[in-house]
């Protein structure tokens, strides 16, 4: 798959792309091109510029300077329905579907296949889906409701979307970022399939292993420019960060042995139901001391979502016992649970940790608002609130141009860094923190991952949520791994190895017990 | 389908950017009126009327004359107080249809202390205010605790309320075995009795048929109160937040329950307030079809504004003004009153379907970060 392909035909090209937006240039004259079957990586910090620039190919966003050439043509001012048209299609780093739809509803929405011209033809639809599943190996149930489905399926749709509209080449933006490492290696899978078919691809993550794996050729963007074209035949890891942030990146975090002190999270016999009434988590045992981190090792979706839920107070429990820092918070109301000392970086960063509307102050505050020195009474201080985010922005490094712009125009990145500061920086006795590090770069990983180690080492109880094992190993002084709404096993950091935690993660724990 | 679309402003100077960030809210408001008012005149003009007398009749009997101006002045006063009830709902994701009810839930608590209570002005007057104010709440409130505590849908049982409430006071204005509100002295039996002079508002004589009453300082004092307690204090904070994100609302330890009754609650007073200014300072009593659809006309101001308080303020006067100048117009131009009724509905879909006028003037998409949430309250849930 490391062919260089210089022979193949270009489908796709940019050059000299310029896009502003007020205060920051997001694209500076950036040029690259797409070849027919390849798969473009493109690498870079967050805010580097990579959704700006793939939606301005994909219509949904205007260059200021430059031109866009498809199959060797220069393309005029256009839509996302233009670029569809020309074969273009996109998946969003954030998924646009209408959960209450099914799939199929989802897949033709806009497209809509019908019978004599007004009656909507599902039955054809849920057919040519059912074909294009086949074909690339694109698992789902069209007559499925995607509120039900997880997001691994409901990223299918949306690669199924785009191929339903015959696109030749799609743009995959952070598509591995929600996805465990069982559902990225079938997208990776999914991505072979379909350059053999002749599709080509641009691929945007943060996981360089990945990118070594799939990609055929690598362009990094820094600060909007092109700094760097290189191939995973003449790359490492530890290059592809250096030319990113542009300086020697450690990929592993040091730390000392924990100094565990008294219990601060204690939990007993927890039951949760999900949304479905189903008891998601199923007498779950739990302790976290002070000054240590437990890491809880899972699969996506065996009930580590409404375990974290009903800790911070956003789920009712079924039964059981939760104890924070000696009070007992079953069932409490997140207010209070926060009160306690008690931080939640949240999993769904646009469901519950941001309001994209808000400016980047209020969001700073979002949980601190009726607080001095925030407030005064019911009053609140603008300037005091302003302040506060102003220096939220600063000591975590949020690439933004003001504190005063909307969240939404944040790279994805940013709002999750914007979370991570907001939560770190508040008086804490234990900090919940559920994938932390999703779609941050490699650079900001390290700095948050050293903020965490350092909250422990300031006596702190960590609770780390994450699908990805790489992370839980890196930061964990002791891990549970969790699975079918069961703590399976709770060991020592090193005791177990990779592969014997992945077989506990996979459920092989549970028959001998 | 909510696309992350850019808003494309002018690029061109950076003063003209800005002065164009600032008051582009404004376009599309404006420009719904101006549109609306071309079709009205078109619409004049093709069955055979006389626009332009229509027009200046309109304008003149609206902002012409200290007398039309006051007359404006009085009409506009429950408009604006009761869209920024309905406006307070909207900024917290409730679409509330009861004004109407709420104002006559208002007016009748009203009645019963301008007719009850012997009092000196200074303290009959606040009073019957807070009277009103408080009838209003509470029915606003129980549409706000049935959403709270069942999540039944707040548009369905305001629009239930309004039934229950206009009956309800019908029947008290109307029964005469016992008289309950009813006043025995009026033959055709079809208004209360009249409050005591302590409880009518104050006001400055204009001509001889015009009060101009102490309701609009009430109006222009709840304008800036209201737009003061959405931006500056945290109760705003938590109902805006409740409104356009309820997930991270939870998440910020706001309990969105409270926060959905409070903000019915809030949006309920100001209807009780506007119909407390209406008996106290206008009639001095309350008719059967006393309101005839002023909280709905209520909607439409607060959807014109945006649901921006100081917007709301205009939005109100130009309402008010449409249907003052509707009667001079009739005079000079011999059209039907139903004329700016079309005029004002048709201004409310260019506001409602703002990208008719998008289309029509070439004005871009707003930016994800300016939308407001009108729309909302009927997202099932
Ligand atoms: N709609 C917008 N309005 C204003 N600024 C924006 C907008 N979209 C992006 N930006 C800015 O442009 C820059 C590039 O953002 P972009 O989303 O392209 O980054 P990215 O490389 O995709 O980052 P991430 O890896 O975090 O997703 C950022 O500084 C961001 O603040
Ligand atoms: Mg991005």
């Amino acid at each position: 798959m490391t062919q260089n392909g210089q022979d193949r035909p270009v489908v796709l090209e940019a050059r000299g792309i310029t896009k502003r937006f007020p205060g920051v240039i997001a694209n500076d004259k950036v040029s690259l091109t797409l070849r027919k079957g390849e798969v473009l990586a493109l690498l870079g910090e967050n805010g580097a510029g990579k959704s700006t620039l793939m939606n301005i190919l994909y219509g949904l966003y205007h260059q200021d300077e430059g031109e866009i050439l498809v199959n060797g043509e220069p393309i005029r001012a256009s839509s996302p329905h233009d670029s569809i048209q020309r074969g273009i299609g996109m998946v969003h780093q954030h998924f646009q579907l209408v959960p209450v739809m099914t799939v199929a509803e989802n897949v033709i929405l806009g497209n809509e296949v019908t019978r004599g011209g007004a009656i909507l033809d599902l039955r054809r639809a849920a057919e040519q889906i059912r074909t294009i599943s086949r074909q690339y190996g694109l698992e789902v149930d069209p007559e499925a409701l995607v509120a039900d489905l997880d997001v691994g399926a409901q990223q299918r749709v949306e690669i199924i979307k785009a191929l339903y509209r015959n696109a030749d080449i799609l743009i995959l933006d952070e598509p591995t970022a929600v996805l465990t490492p069982q559902e990225a290696d079938d997208l990776v899978r999914v991505m072979r399939t379909l350059t053999s078919q002749g599709k080509s691809l641009i691929f945007i993550t943060h996981k360089l292993r990945e990118v070594l794996e799939v990609a055929d050729r690598i362009v990094v963007l820094r600060s909007g420019r092109v700094v760097g074209e290189t191939t995973p035949a003449q790359a490492s890891e530890a290059s592809l960060a250096a030319m990113m942030v542009g300086r020697s990146v450690l990929l592993q975090v040091e730390k000392d042995a924990a100094h565990p002190g008294a219990p601060v999270l204690e939990v007993r016999g927890l039951c949760v139901r999900d949304d479905r009434r189903l008891m998601a988590v199923n007498g779950v045992d739990l302790e976290v001391r002070a000054g240590e981190i437990l890491g809880i090792a899972g699969v996506q979706g065996n009930g580590q979502t409404e375990l974290v839920q009903a800790l911070t107070g956003l789920r009712v429990p079924e039964a059981g016992v939760v104890r924070i820092a000696g009070q007992d918070t079953t069932g409490a109301t997140p207010r209070r649970i926060s009160e306690l000392g008690v931080a939640h970086i949240p999993e769904d960063r646009q469901r519950d940790g941001v309001v994209t509307s808000y400016q980047i102050t209020d969001n700073a505050v979002l949980e601190l608002y009726y607080l001095e020195p925030f407030a005064r009474g019911i009053v609140r201080d603008d300037a005091a609130i302003t302040r506060h985010a102003e220096q939220l922005v600063k000591q975590f490094d949020v690439r933004t141009p003001s504190v005063h712009v909307p969240a939404s125009s944040l790279s994805g990145g940013n709002q999750q860094k914007l979370i991570v500061a907001r939560e770190f920086t508040r008086d804490l006795k234990l900090l919940i923190a559920a994938q932390p590090t999703r779609g941050i770069d490699v650079g900001s990983i390290e700095f948050i991952h050293n903020q965490i180690i350092r909250k422990r080492d300031e006596g702190v109880a960590v609770l780390v949520v994450s699908a990805e094992l790489d992370e839980i190993l890196a930061l964990s002084d002791r891990i549970a791994v969790m699975y079918h709404g069961r703590i399976v096993a709770t060991v020592q950091n090193g005791e177990l190895t990779r592969e014997q935690l992945g077989l506990l993660m996979a459920g092989a724990g549970t028959a001998q017990q | 389908m909510a696309q992350a679309v850019e808003g494309r402003t002018p690029s061109g100077p950076a003063g003209f950017r800005a002065i164009y960030e600032r008051y582009s809210p404004l376009l599309v408001p404006v420009l719904a009126v101006f549109t609306a008012l071309v079709l009205g005149a078109l619409m004049i003009g093709l069955t055979g009327g006389d626009w332009l007398a229509a027009y200046i009749g309109l304008w003149q009997g609206s902002f012409g004359s200290p007398r039309a101006i006051a007359d404006t002045v009085v009409r506009s006063t429950p408009f604006i107080i009761c869209g920024l009830g309905v406006a307070l709902g909207f900024k917290a994701g409730l679409f509330n249809i009861g004004a109407e009810g709420q104002l006559y839930a208002g007016a009748v608590c009203v009645v019963v202390v301008g007719t009850v209570l012997q009092l000196p002005p200074v303290l009959h007057i606040p009073l019957g205010i807070i009277a009103g104010a408080l009838g209003g709440a509470a029915w606003a409130a129980i549409a706000g605790i049935l959403k709270a505590r069942t999540g039944a849908h707040e548009v369905i049982n305001t629009i239930m309320l309004n039934y229950i409430a206009i009956r309800l006071t019908d029947w008290l204005i109307k029964s005469k075995t016992p008289y309950i509100l009813g006043d025995p002295a009026d033959a055709s039996g079809a208004r209360t009795r009249f409050i005591a002079d302590s409880a009518r508002m104050p006001g400055i004589p204009v001509g001889d048929t015009t009060m101009l009453h102490l309701g609009i300082l009430i109006a222009v004092a709840l304008v800036f109160l209201a737009d003061w307690f959405l931006k500056r204090t945290t109760v705003g904070f938590e109902l805006r937040t409740a409104g356009v994100n309820a997930n991270a609302a939870r998440y910020a330890g706001i309990s969105v329950p409270r926060t959905i009754v409070l903000a019915m609650a809030l949006s309920g007073m100001m209807a009780g307030i506007a119909g407390a200014g209406e008996v106290m300072g206008v009639r001095y009593a309350l008719n059967a079809d006393f309101f005839s659809g002023l909280g709905f006309d209520a909607i439409a101001v607060a959807l014109l504004a945006r649901t921006n308080p100081i917007g709301i303020l205009f939005a109100g006067l130009l309402w008010g003004g449409l249907l003052t100048g509707a009667r001079l117009m009739q005079v000079r131009a011999g059209l039907s009153i139903d004329v700016i009724k079309i005029v004002q509905a048709l201004i409310i879909m260019f506001v409602a379907a703002d990208q008719i006028v998008r289309f029509i003037y070439r004005i871009p998409q707003r930016r994800a970060g300016e939308e407001t949430m009108i729309s909302k309250g009927w997202g099932g849930g």
